[in-house]
């Protein structure tokens, strides 16, 4: 990964400009098109006019504007839950929010495929960190099981099992029905992020709850960041009362860090009402997903790896060159030539020296409910024909 | 460096032990009254058991309408507050539609761009039009823009180092940097004062941690050597790498690092050296380049400069500048570059328009004259409260004033009186200070005028008769404050 990424050189939207050259943009997570959309620039030019640009203090001291507050309350209103919390930064969320609950002691048991926030938030936790494998739910009874057996000193003891809505490294769907039935046979508490399911998934946008039909009560902690389908920036927590409040005090990214800019703050709202106005949008991002699966489905050389209801759509090599490091070097290939010859734009997967995911790598393509069918066939058109090449030279 | 008189420390002590043992009875008959009702949680453990949360529940609580308070317009040098009240002995706060007009003595707001700018805002509108307010993202995507690429090299330049990379958010540059920079085997020494993000980011690395004592040269010296000498634990191998992290302006004491003479320590010993300078940048200096210009240090001689745009440009996110290899590596490891979203481009333009106006390349002398005016404004102001007998900390040129208050029981009288005077001030206890040194924390702004900062005098003069904080009656004071000044000359 020597080179450079390209420089966008106008709003990354479903089309943008690399180099000069409109081109169909798959890196995004702009799950429902809000790039750009007019409602919530002008919200953000009325803010920007009234507050600023900064908010110039942390949550304690001054910098809690009455946008935080309305902010919180309409995202708590929108998810039906009591109360809610707002974070300055989408990854900071849920690595400020572990470590306020979970302290030296306690017990958790997470996927092994979650990403590098959630990871170090286990790690600043100090507590008893169990892996179970990806997604897997019998593994997750097992491992609940050898955790709970014998301990007599359960009752002190806080237990939680940590999970990713739709996992950013593989695009996989936790089965949340299964896990609230396990989690309410062993007494644990369930910290969900949804990230990318928020607005995503669910009739209305509810995220993971409403999808499975689940009352969003019985999940103790939700957390996201907005940096996705909201197309703002920032990050909020939700959960009863006790949940919120603790974390006004004991969460270090909230206590200690400037607040989160009055205009996205703003825009955030914006996009909330429209999504709530027009739940078309996500009728039409799913009908997306689902022709980009059908075309890319028989593949000669890539396999889809992801949920056919996730927004992240993910191909690993049918055939790995055996190691990580030459697989990349293939996928960043196919991914350059997309680029200059088909002007389509999509990503790998990367991976910081310090992520101890091992999950394999692959391409990633960001559906959004702003492409047209014409943008999905010339990316599945495209990814054919240059993987075809790619592919036949090294062979 | 604080000087806490005797009679003052203990009734302290004796405050802290009433309201303790208030809080414990209160805890007592908490407890006989939900006895009946006890086992209602099935089996859950709770989330903070016994003592974890007593101070938040039993000391906490009763001031809480001085901390958080929401303002309904821009952190400027004059701010709306928005009025609470609570029903259940403050426990829980509403709020209300009025508002109360009160000077802002408490925003980091340091060059005055909060407030809509002439020159940053109409840049920052068309820059949210031209690239919307977020790019869903992460800066190795597609999250690059032009106005990043332009960015990073306008804080290089302005900090006066090779290259630099930019974050979204300050204390994720804590955080997620010092690990991608230093490992197992590696050995951190810090300034006992930190801020909590590198305190964070110095236990997610896996290195060992030392703390030296704050400010002390001879102290780094002394902890050094000794950690040199004995090497990794356990295998006493020599340590892979060094880093001394220290900040440029510690924000709860006001005072300037010693900059020059633990450089010469690190050199001494060939420890590497990061300063973190969220508060300094922008804000001191003749042209505004932070701690080493003011020092006389060569940004060369520090090996990583840290600083966020949060403070002085009125914006958010951070950035690292180091050179050309440094932030080569960094990008290619560092997980907030790979995994955080990238910074919102209305917020870099804003800071881009804001170094330009401290630079003077906006074609007038705006940034000169705030620089001058935070300079002035801040010995004036420090000066005057010294004259009136307040405990004031910090050095000559820094913005942030900590007044002491040391008692509990002042912290929430001296924050009510002065709003009922029209002056918002910030008031900080246990546990971000110690715990006999509460404090109220004045935060000077280029924006405030003359006329704002003779108002702020009176009131806190008038508010400190009140509660009493005018701890160094005139004449010993001015004694003490020639004997400062003939230190730093």
């Amino acid at each position: 990964m020597l080179s450079e990424p390209p420089t966008l050189e106008s709003a990354a939207g479903p089309h943008t400009i690399i180099d000069g050259k409109e081109v169909v943009n798959f890196a995004s997570a702009n799950y429902l098109g809000l790039i750009g959309h007019e409602k919530i620039n002008d919200s953000c030019i009325g803010s920007l006019e009234k507050y600023g640009v900064g908010s110039c203090g942390p949550r304690g001291f001054y910098g809690t504007i009455d946008v935080h507050l309305d902010c919180e309350a309409r995202i708590s209103k929108f998810l039906g839950t009591p109360d809610s919390i707002l974070y300055s930064y989408g990854i900071s969320t849920i690595f400020s929010v572990i470590p306020a609950f979970c302290k030296k002691g306690d017990i958790i048991v997470v996927d092994e495929g979650v990403h590098w926030a959630v990871q170090n938030g286990l790690y600043l936790s100090r507590s008893t960190i169990v892996y179970f494998k990806h997604n897997d739910m019998s593994s997750l009874k097992s491992t609940l099981e050898k955790v709970t057996r014998g301990n007599r000193r359960a009752e002190k003891i806080r237990r939680y099992i940590v999970v990713e809505a739709i996992y950013q490294n593989s695009g996989q769907i936790a089965p949340l029905d299964e896990i609230i039935r396990l989690k309410e046979k062993y007494l644990f508490r369930v910290v969900l992020d949804e990230s990318h399911s928020f607005g995503v998934l669910g009739s209305s946008g509810r995220g993971l709850a409403e999808h499975y039909g689940v009352p969003v009560e019985k999940i103790d902690i939700i957390t996201a960041g907005m940096g996705n389908a909201l197309a703002t920036d920032g990050g909020f927590c939700t959960g009863s009362v006790r949940v919120v409040d603790h974390q006004r005090l004991s969460s270090s990214g909230y206590v200690f860090s400037a607040s989160l800019p009055p205009y996205l703050a703003s825009a955030a709202i914006a996009a909330v009402d429209y999504l709530e106005e027009n739940p078309a949008l996500l009728s039409k991002l799913k009908r997306n997903i689902a022709l980009l699966w059908n075309e890319l489905s028989e593949l000669p050389s890539l396999i889809l790896a992801s949920n056919p209801l996730s927004p992240i759509v993910f191909l690993k090599l049918k055939r790995s060159t055996g190691s990580t490091k030459g697989d990349m070097k293939l996928l960043d290939e196919i991914v350059d030539r997309v680029l200059k010859e088909d002007l389509v734009f999509i990503v790998t997967t990367k991976r910081s020296t310090l992520d101890k995911c091992r999950l394999p790598v692959g391409l990633r393509i960001f559906v959004s409910a702003g492409h047209t069918e014409s943008d999905l066939l010339k990316a599945s058109n495209s990814l054919r024909r240059v993987t075809a090449l790619v592919l036949s030279e090294l062979a | 460096m604080v000087r806490l008189p005797y009679f003052t420390a203990l009734t302290t002590l004796f405050s802290y032990g009433l309201l303790f043992a208030f809080g414990q009875m209160r805890d007592l008959f908490r407890k006989i009254l939900d006895l009946p009702k006890s086992k209602k949680v099935q089996g859950y453990a709770p989330i903070c058991l016994g003592l974890e949360d007593f101070y938040t529940r039993r000391l906490y609580l009763r001031a809480q309408d001085c901390f958080g308070r929401p303002i309904a317009s821009a952190p400027d040098s004059w701010i709306d507050v928005v009025d609470r009240y609570s029903n259940d002995n403050n426990k829980t706060l509403h709020r209300t539609s009025n508002i109360t007009k009160c000077l802002n003595l408490g925003s980091y707001n340091y060059l005055g761009f909060a407030a809509a700018d002439e020159y940053c805002t109409p840049r920052v509108i068309e820059s949210l039009k031209q690239y919307s307010p977020g790019t869903c993202s992460v800066r190795v995507d597609g999250g690059t823009t032009k106005l990043h690429t332009e960015l990073e090299e306008l804080a290089a330049r302005f900090v006066g180092k090779p290259a630099a990379i930019l974050f979204g958010m300050g204390y994720v540059t804590n955080s997620a940097i010092i690990p991608a920079l230093i490992g197992k085997g590696g050995l951190i020494i810090s300034d006992s004062l930190n801020h909590n993000s590198i305190v964070n980011g110095a236990r997610g690395s896996g290195a060992t941690v030392r703390v030296f004592q704050h400010n002390t040269p001879s102290h780094l010296e002394e902890v050094l050597r000794e950690q040199i000498a004995e090497g990794q634990p356990r295998t006493h191998r020599p340590w892979k790498k060094i880093i001394v992290i220290l900040e440029g302006i510690y924000s709860m004491e006001g005072e300037l690092c010693k900059l020059p003479e633990i450089m010469a320590v690190c050199k001494k010993y060939k420890a590497y050296t990061y300063l973190d300078e969220a508060h300094s940048i922008g804000a001191i200096g003749k042209t505004g380049r932070g701690v080493c210009e003011l020092l006389g240090v060569d940004p060369a001689d520090v090996d990583i400069m840290m600083g966020t745009f949060t403070k002085s440009f009125g914006s958010c996110g951070g950035y690292i500048a180091a050179s050309k290899e440094i932030i080569q590596y960094l990008k290619h490891t560092c997980p907030a570059h790979l995994y955080g979203t990238s910074m919102s481009p209305p917020a870099v333009q804003q800071v881009i328009s804001a170094i330009k106006v401290i630079l003077g390349e906006d074609g007038s002398n705006r940034g000169a004259q705030k620089l001058a005016q935070i300079r002035d404004n801040s010995n004036f102001f420090r000066s005057e409260l010294h004259k009136m007998g307040f405990e004031v900390l910090g050095d000559e040129d820094s913005p942030v004033m900590p007044i002491m208050l040391y008692n509990p029981a002042k912290i929430p009288a001296f924050s009510r009186e002065c709003l009922k005077q029209n002056v918002a001030v910030v008031t900080v206890a246990f546990p971000a200070t110690p715990l006999l040194l509460a404090r109220a924390r004045i935060c000077i702004s280029a924006s405030h005028s003359r006329e704002d900062l003779m108002k702020g005098l009176e009131v806190l003069s008038k508010v400190g008769d009140l509660v009493g904080i005018k701890y160094f009656p005139v004449e010993s004071e001015n004694s003490h404050a020639e004997a400062k000044l003939k230190k730093l000359e």
